[in-house]
């Protein structure tokens, strides 16, 4: 996966290109916006990762720029404004997502999986698997190893989540935008406890684990054995 | 000295609108009132002139009618009996120079017998018996030939359409004066009134300039538009003394709750450094450290989002919201943490509750609620926590109720202030910030947050209830 990072704060952006490198992720940077520009019209990158505030042309109008040049490369907007509104303004620019700044580089970086893996993903698959575990979206039903699993609705599209970005990490926050759609911090462990009551109806009576937590990010389903 | 106050005084009466206003409508309404009695009387006066005009016409015709009849003899006689009835007409006849031969007329203004017909214009005469009177009157008279080349004239006097006009006039001149009299005094008593408010809020508002933000524009008591003016500027000047003073407490606080945790930071890394050789200790380290400044920045959010809140920002992003399904959220969100403390959960949530607001708020106040009853209630034997969403009438009412320590009657308008935590809670995890959060989610939704012990079944007090109140307006069906 390639990546430009449009970042004005060079300690930052210096930062960043290390930690996606050990990640696996290769990244350009541009430390303008028209540079940005420039780059992301001009080469094809997987993922954009857009501060908002940047010299030159600021990471909205950059973003915006570049839908109405056709270009529709997902874009993650960094910002160190961030609340409620922000939020919107961004979204409503083109942004794909958008994160406030100070984050964890975890969630930045299970943020970038997603989105660099959302290209290719079939969104319309209408089953998902992962090992013996499958879900079928229009029957709304759960099957491991051929035997039914009975989950409540909110369990079902949490499941239908982490199951569509399989093999990648969701972290807390994702989850209680994605499957909530509620952008707060929840403070307590609220997602904690809903991931392993899922868990336990998913895992129990199986050997075989699915569904692991990756420390200090989020939660990742995988088939472990297959992989 | 008192002239040129009186002076300066009615200068800057001049200036205020109430006084300018009245004094144009003064003008107009005079204006109006005097075209009015000029139209009113010149009417009836043209009225009164058709009617004498008849009368003669009449006369005259009657005359021509005894002169064919009776002849010359005839014609002298009936005058002279019609002209000493009381109150009779005029009644003149001359030969063809001009000169009276008989009648009940003296003199009258020369030239008015020359032409045949009606006088253009009323002329003036002097009766018999009013010789040596200075008054002369004014009359309007037909002049006719008869056949031996004599002339007649017949008149009437105008002395009542004239009186009429006169009365008209003098009332109407008496009424305008009174009416400018009372418009006069009217203007400086209520001019003077404005000017006096006016100052005395001027004066308050000076005394705010100079940083005395507690001072308040007077209030009459009237409820008129001065005393609207006063309280929303005082509403305003109380919002903005609320803000100045949790901006105040904030960076005072920040001070404080801001430099420990900083300072654990720091603590724990200069122990990592000095102490730890084992790449594994290093890392354990390095996780609390990750943990403490994922704590601080949870506080640094919590408080730019508080004050986010409070400037309005959030105020654009406002809609209709269904709250009976952000309440129903929020419940199946924390349903399971609350469950796996050991707390039963139970919800009473009314149907098809929609409020103008904004969901993300809504649900973050609702879920700090929610994270506290949990948080504290927490041990408590049985804990409990019933989440109620109701309409009050055309209010709309979310309740947090649980059964835990609850908080003390006299610390609970302590508890909303920012990173104020009772010290049992100290050892808690949390910033401090949750409920400031909520009330001011609440302020933004012009609701209210209240804070209540929890009437247990049997009557005793025990525990907390958190109320938010969403108003009337906001509230009701979408």
């Amino acid at each position: 996966m390639k990546i430009l990072i449009v970042e004005d704060d060079l300690d930052a952006a210096a930062y960043l290109t290390k930690a996606f490198r050990e990640a696996g992720i290769v990244s350009d940077h541009a430390s303008d916006g028209d540079s940005g520009l420039f780059l992301a019209t001009e080469n094809a990158y997987d993922v954009l990762v857009v501060d908002r505030m940047l010299p030159r042309r600021d990471g909205l109008s950059l973003i915006s720029e570049l839908r109405a040049k056709g270009i529709h490369t997902p874009a993650l907007i960094l910002s160190a404004l961030g609340q409620v509104d922000d939020r919107v303004t961004g979204l409503r620019a083109g942004g794909d997502d958008y994160l406030p700044k100070p984050y964890a580089f975890s969630e930045l970086l299970a943020r970038v999986e997603v989105l660099g893996r959302r290209k290719g993903s079939p969104e319309q698959d209408m089953t998902y698997r992962v090992g013996d575990l499958e879900l079928d979206r229009l029957a709304h039903v759960v099957r491991r190893a051929g035997r039914e699993i009975l989950l409540q609705p909110r369990e079902f599209r949490l499941l239908e989540y982490l199951m569509k970005n399989a093999g990648q990490v969701v972290t807390r926050t994702m989850l209680l935008e994605n499957v909530w759609d509620y952008h707060f911090d929840p403070q307590t462990n609220v997602i904690d406890v809903h991931v392993s009551r899922l868990r336990s109806k998913i895992e129990k009576d199986f050997d075989q684990p699915l569904l692991r937590t990756v420390r200090g990010a989020g939660y990742m389903i995988k088939d472990e054995v297959s992989a | 000295m008192a002239v040129s106050d009186m002076a300066s005084g009615m200068k800057a009466l001049f200036r205020t609108t109430a006084v300018r206003l009245s004094a144009l409508y003064l003008l107009l309404f005079a204006a109006c009132a005097a075209f009015l009695v000029f139209y009113v009387t010149s009417m009836s006066q043209g009225l009164l002139r058709d009617q004498i005009r008849e009368t003669v016409a009449q006369e005259a015709f009657e005359i021509q009618q005894v002169y064919n009849r009776a002849g010359m003899n005839g014609l002298l006689r009936t005058l002279e009996r019609r002209a000493r009835q009381p109150g009779a007409n005029l009644y003149i006849i001359a030969n063809p120079a001009g000169e009276i031969l008989a009648g009940n007329v003296l003199s009258l203004q020369p030239g008015v017998l020359d032409q045949e017909g009606w006088t253009t214009a009323p002329f003036r005469y002097e009766r018999f018996g009013d010789e040596g009177k200075s008054e002369r009157h004014a009359a309007l008279a037909e002049v006719f030939l008869l056949p031996n080349s004599l002339k007649i004239l017949v008149g009437r006097d105008l002395g009542e359409p004239e009186n009429f006009r006169g009365l008209v006039r003098q009332s109407l001149v008496v009424a305008l004066g009174i009416m400018g009299i009372g418009a006069l005094a009217i203007w400086y008593l209520i001019g003077r009134n404005a000017l006096r408010r006016m100052d005395r809020m001027s004066d308050a508002s000076q005394r705010i300039m100079d940083g005395d933000l507690t001072q308040r524009l007077p209030v009459g008591g009237s409820g008129d538009e001065f005393d609207r003016l006063s309280e929303s500027l005082n509403a305003m000047l109380g919002r903005i003394e609320k803000l100045n003073e949790g901006l105040r407490q904030v960076s005072d606080n920040i001070a404080h709750d801001l430099k420990t945790p900083l300072t654990r930071l720091r603590n724990k890394a200069e122990a990592a450094l000095a102490g730890k050789t084992e790449p594994a200790e290093f890392r354990e380290s390095l996780s609390e450290i990750i943990a403490e400044s994922d704590q601080l920045i949870r506080t640094f959010n919590a408080l730019l989002m508080i004050s986010r809140v409070e400037a309005g920002s959030a105020v654009a992003e406002m809609g209709p919201v269904d709250l009976t399904q952000i309440v129903s959220d929020c419940v199946e969100l924390y349903e399971p943490a609350a469950e796996e403390a050991g707390l039963s959960v139970t919800a009473e949530i009314a149907p098809d509750i929609h409020v103008t607001g904004n969901r993300e708020l809504i649900g973050q106040a609702l879920g700090n609620l929610l994270d506290n009853a949990i948080k504290y209630v927490d041990g408590a034997p049985e804990g409990r926590i019933v989440v109620r969403l109701s309409r009050e009438g055309e209010a709309a009412q979310v309740s947090v109720a649980d059964n835990g320590p609850g908080i003390p009657a006299e610390r609970r308008a302590d508890v909303l202030k920012r990173f104020v935590r009772l010290d049992k809670s100290r050892s808690k995890p949390g910033t401090g910030l949750g409920l400031s959060l909520v009330e001011a989610v609440m302020e933004v939704h012009h609701g209210t947050l209240k804070l209540d012990a929890t009437i247990a079944g049997d009557g005793a007090e025990h525990g907390l209830t958190a109320t938010m109140r969403f108003p009337a307006g906001g509230a009701g069906k979408a």
